[in-house]
């Protein structure tokens, strides 16, 4: 995964020169992920910039070097962070089209990933991407896999407005798979059915996709066929393809890491019961962390969703007449 | 190592500078000044001074009719404003606002109506046209700077010349927004003005109570660059320390803070009401120190100035600002597509259908 988000912000700064990168420790360290090792080497400090500590204004002055006609990717460290930074990415960088009638765009990216099972420190892990979700004229997207990460941020560069591109911090290294060398892209816009089955249809997006993944193979040895919906793309929704996964399986069960209540998920559930309620034959079931906050490391497996959670949950929403 | 006495890391720093000034408040050149302003540019200037304070007059009278939206009156700042705007070149300069500087958005070349538009509500008001060098009014307080910081920074990178100066006052100045943007300012040597109008008053809060700091401009060296103060009254003096920013600023010297003392005489907007918190003497006082007075009475010495070319202003600048309420009243009132316009460059498959719903069933009432 990581691999793949270096080679896709290598790709773009080798084809156009306005593409710089800048944040903490991005630079000589290469990010402290090392999604950027290397790139100060090939480009020069002009265009790999390392930061003060100051969320805030890596976002804003992003937004500024972005008027000036140049083509930003702010790293934030940790999504959790990014709330250093929220009235610059919600009130400012989201609004900027909005606000001048068309006449500036934030055409940028803001990168971090997001998530748990990391073992990290307190407030590192923090799934607050439904958060970003009200920010009208923001692009809010999620990658699950090597493929669609480089395909999208290759995509979410070129983008005329402003993406905040959310990487799974949990499948840096757990997410692999094949992922073409040369430059390509893949939509950013579109929701993608990952597998196909015709009993029920899990939900998910950035690190959970794989635990859905996990848990249709469980429930394919209980003879039990589990379509796949990876979401990628939170804002804009892209309704049509949930709701047809979903009139297809007449069952669903949404999965994320943030908590429950007012979690991304509510959105997708409120959807699909307005538009796919004379399909569902059961309650929409959520698989989500509680209600509570994110907590210390030693007791986060707990926190997150897990496989068993899931087919638990699928198992539910089978038996339900 | 030096020194037993710890007393020595703490140094005693001075008295402040005091504000830097040209003109007497009676209209006198302070002696050895010499103007940096021709009479025919001071003119222009004080033209530009006038048609603000004639315009917040209107603004004022037309809300109370309710025919004008809430704003923010530049009353007692016109000097502050028109002279650092004069010191840039909107051809290939920018200003980033916040929203108490009208003259300076017309010098930049903002249509008149456009503001009008912007503050009688009408969304395409945030409007700004081509080639106009001048970023949306800025409501959030400070959050403009790191974008100011941002657009200078870039323009420096890619060689393009021009200087960003950016408005705030000293109520946004206690906004991390402000020390974040001046930090990173520092570092990057950004051609970049921080044109920190300290009118006195953060709506009801005084400036003592926003800060510690002697003058606010004595903040600047902390980000490795210089802060200086100036009479904001007096519109050679902020001219002349703008320039002189600016200058710098071209030649790669990095940033300026420049501290504009200055008053609002007027209220924080249309709907704060400063009798429950100025005491009426304190405003008196600021009058004598009325900047437009201050201009009107230097050209006066100079046989520039008297009450045939008052009145021709007066009704030259009557005659614009009806023209501008025409032009903004005659914009037809805002329809459901503007409310989703511009979100993004093209609207979500979402948003095409809300629209086609809202559209059916939303009727926009008539704009007063």
């Amino acid at each position: 995964m990581l691999e793949a988000i270096r080679d896709a912000i290598g790709t773009a700064m080798s084809a156009d020169d306005r593409v710089m990168v800048l944040g903490q420790d991005v630079g000589k360290f290469g990010g402290i992920f090392r999604a950027t090792d290397g790139l100060l080497a090939k480009f020069g400090e002009k265009r790999v910039v390392d930061m003060p500590l100051a969320e805030g204004v890596i976002v804003g002055s992003a937004l500024g070097l972005a008027l000036s006609g140049l083509r930003p990717i702010a790293e934030i460290q940790f999504l959790g962070f990014a709330q250093q930074a929220f009235h610059q990415i919600v009130q400012q960088v989201a609004r900027m089209r909005y606000r001048s009638r068309g006449r500036f765009a934030a055409s940028m990216v803001i990168r971090a990933p997001f998530g748990g099972g990391g073992r990290t420190p307190e407030l590192h892990s923090d799934a607050i991407e439904a958060l970003f979700t009200q920010a009208q004229g923001l692009k809010v997207i999620a990658p699950s896999n090597p493929h669609d990460a480089k395909g999208m941020l290759l995509r979410a560069i070129r983008d005329p407005d402003p993406v905040l591109f959310c990487e799974p911090l949990r499948g840096y290294r757990l997410a692999r798979g094949e992922v073409s060398s040369g430059p390509y892209e893949v939509d950013i816009d579109k929701a993608k059915v990952v597998r196909d089955g015709k009993d029920v249809t899990l939900i998910a997006w950035s690190a959970a996709v794989n635990l859905a993944l996990q848990a249709a193979d469980v429930l394919l040895t209980e003879g039990t066929e589990a379509t796949v919906v990876d979401v990628r793309s939170l804002l804009p929704l892209d309704v049509d393809t949930l709701v047809a996964a979903v009139k297809r399986t007449g069952r669903c069960v949404v999965i994320h890491e943030a908590p429950l209540t007012a979690g991304f998920g509510a959105e997708i559930v409120a959807t699909l019961a307005n538009e796919a309620f004379y399909s569902l034959e059961a309650p929409i079931e959520r698989v989500t962390a509680p209600d509570a906050p994110y907590p210390l490391s030693a007791a986060e497996l707990m926190f997150i969703p897990n496989v068993e959670r899931v087919v638990a949950a699928t198992r539910q929403t089978l038996e339900a007449q | 190592m030096s020194g037993t006495r710890p007393e020595a890391q703490f140094p005693y720093r001075g008295d402040p500078t005091p504000p830097f000034r040209f003109l007497e408040p009676n209209g006198t050149l302070l002696e050895g000044s010499v103007s940096p302003l021709d009479d025919e540019q001071t003119l222009s200037a004080l033209r530009l001074m006038m048609l603000s304070r004639a315009f917040d007059q209107r603004g004022i009278s037309l809300h109370r009719q309710g025919r004008f939206g809430t704003f923010s009156p530049v009353m007692g700042q016109e000097a502050s404003v028109v002279g650092s705007a004069f010191a840039l070149d909107p051809s290939r300069d920018w200003i980033v606002p916040q929203y108490r500087e009208l003259p300076a958005y017309l010098h930049q070349g903002l249509p008149l109506e456009q503001f009008i538009l912007y503050f009688n509500g009408h969304p395409a008001g945030g409007t700004i046209p081509d080639g106009v060098r001048l970023l949306p009014i800025q409501i959030s307080l400070a959050a403009q700077l790191p974008h100011a910081v941002g657009l200078a920074w870039g323009l420096q990178l890619q060689n393009i010349d021009g200087v960003v100066l950016t408005y705030f006052g000293d109520g946004a100045s206690s906004e991390g927004d402000f020390h974040e943007a001046c930090n990173l300012a520092g570092i990057v040597k950004a051609p970049v003005i921080f044109f920190l109008q300290n009118n006195g008053w953060a709506i009801s809060i005084p400036r003592a109570k926003q800060s510690g700091a002697r003058t606010l401009a004595e903040r600047a060296p902390g980000y490795g660059f210089d802060g200086v103060v100036v009479d904001g009254n007096d519109l050679l003096a902020v001219y002349e320390v703008t320039k002189t920013a600016v200058d710098r600023a071209r030649r790669g010297l990095g940033p300026t803070l420049i501290e504009s003392q200055t008053y609002r005489l007027g209220a924080h907007n249309t709907s704060d009401d400063p009798t429950r918190y100025v005491a009426s003497d304190v405003v008196n006082t600021w009058k004598e120190f009325d900047p437009i007075l201050r201009v009107q009475r230097y050209l006066a010495v100079r046989g520039r100035w008297n009450e045939d070319t008052a009145s021709d202003f007066q009704s030259e600048i009557s005659g614009v600002i009806d023209q501008a309420l025409i032009a903004a009243n005659s914009v037809p009132a805002p329809t459901t597509k503007d409310l989703f316009k511009h979100t993004y460059a093209e609207l979500t498959e979402r948003q095409v259908r809300q629209l086609r719903a809202h559209a059916s069933s939303a009727k926009q009432p008539e704009i007063a």
